[in-house]
């Protein structure tokens, strides 16, 4: 019987590897899965490069995991925040190192590395300094940039629900970047506020099919405890 | 001559979007075109985190902290809204599906090319978000921003002196004092505020204008 769920956070992130890369899902605090970071952050992997939107909100979550200077290289779209204090330390003393991508470029890279291709060509940034050295072409009168795929051997990600098969259905805008992640990891890790028996999702609604996640694991959400 | 304040700016920029567009509205004052959108057209507000039919924002109390906009505000659905993933969410924007984004600028030059997200400032941190894939992706994109700089400076030049976001891109600019449509020809007047002449309005862009016929 295959049965994707784990039962603790420690076994869900226990084979994270020092140097690893890992894209991590949430746009700002929606969507991240801060009980599988804290528990990365409990497992000690180093080295590690990062893949989010953001570079850490606050003191928790991918912040905390700055904090612990565990992270070598972070790729992402918008660093600088309000309240991403951690990061902007660690960069200007040049702690951590930044890959600064276009937003749609970072989705883009993500699904192609999911997708198998070899890379896209994409009009975002043409003529800026996030495309400076990169190849280009222009294609039926438009300009393109060369860009590669995103790869990662982890992705850990935030689901609504979840079934033992790995199937997932996600809740309003913290969807954003987990089925794409889910697709690109060598190892998909999906926290969910529930995991149901299978069958119970509606497989028309199922948004990432099984295939592309590896573990499950429950991690009740306040919200949904109360409700 | 009476300049618009960014509420007024706002407004004029609302209404101006039509009946079924679909719109995507910036960080920061572009966000404002939201609260004067006329009551009655039936407009489609995306949000690149993956929102479409975006509402207003809830209620205090009914904040929902799943549901946020790009500027990481909690907002709500409208019936009939709904949500997807990134990928999805700028294949509608570089994939040419919206209409109207609204984008806010340091700098935009006379052939459309705009500068709004990098300073490059020794010891800024970049951060670019999606506004690279809104500047080319939209069919139409709207800059609102004060024509002058708080020292007087031009921010409609004859080419950007701020890292560019996208080239040739932004067709119309909303300012304080005036509207331009960036043609091939160039800048053309299409409003202007009570009080303003043609004179003053050049003297202050300091690039050649033409009015509308």
């Amino acid at each position: 019987m295959i049965d994707k769920t784990v039962a603790s956070l420690e076994e869900a992130v226990a084979n994270i590897f020092d140097g690893a890369t890992i894209m991590i899902g949430g746009f700002g605090t929606a969507g991240l899965p801060n009980a599988l970071i804290d528990a990365v952050i409990d497992q000690g992997a180093k080295d590690l490069t990062i893949i989010n939107n953001n570079a850490g909100n606050g003191e928790t979550g991918l912040a905390a995991l700055l904090k612990e200077k565990r992270v070598r290289k972070i790729v992402c779209s918008f660093p600088r925040q309000a309240d991403s204090h951690v990061f902007d330390a660690l960069y200007r003393a040049g702690e951590v190192e930044l890959e600064l991508v276009p937003q749609g470029n970072l989705a883009a890279r993500i699904q192609a590395a999911g997708s198998g291709l070899g890379a896209i060509f994409t009009p975002t940034g043409f003529g800026t300094l996030l495309a400076e050295g990169k190849e280009t072409r222009k294609i039926n009168g438009r300009d393109y940039v060369l860009e590669y795929p995103l790869q990662a051997d982890f992705a850990l990600i935030n689901a609504f629900k979840g079934d033992r098969w790995g199937n997932l259905v996600y809740r309003m805008s913290a969807r954003n970047f987990g089925p794409i992640m889910a697709m690109a990891a060598k190892q998909t890790i999906a926290q969910v506020s529930e995991v149901v028996p299978l069958g119970d999702l509606d497989p028309e609604v199922v948004v990432t099919p099984g295939i592309f996640v590896q573990r499950v694991i429950e991690v009740p959400s306040r919200k949904a405890a109360a409700a | 001559m009476n300049r618009l304040n960014r509420e007024q700016m706002a407004e004029r920029v609302a209404h101006d979007v039509p009946e079924g567009a679909y719109v995507n509205l910036g960080i920061g004052l572009p966000t404002k075109v939201a609260n004067f959108l006329p009551k009655g057209r039936d407009i489609f507000l995306q949000s690149e985190n993956g929102v479409l039919g975006m509402g207003p924002a809830p209620e205090p109390g009914k904040e929902d902290p799943d549901l946020i906009n790009a500027g990481k505000q909690p907002v709500t659905l409208l019936k009939g809204g709904c949500y997807f993933h990134h990928a999805d969410s700028f294949a509608m924007m570089r994939g040419g599906h919206l209409d109207i984004c609204v984008l806010g600028a340091f700098q935009v030059s006379v052939n459309g090319d705009l500068a709004n997200w990098h300073t490059g400032a020794p010891g800024a941190i970049p951060a670019v978000g999606g506004a690279m894939d809104l500047a080319i992706g939209a069919k139409q994109v709207f800059v609102m921003m004060d024509l002058q700089t708080k020292k007087g400076e031009s921010k409609l030049v004859e080419s950007c002196t701020y890292p560019v976001t996208g080239l040739n891109c932004v067709t119309r600019v909303y300012t304080d004092v005036a509207i331009f449509d960036l043609t091939a020809d160039g800048p053309v007047v299409i409003e202007m505020v009570s009080g303003m002449t043609f004179e003053q309005l050049q003297e202050m862009a300091g690039v050649p204008l033409r009015l509308a016929d």
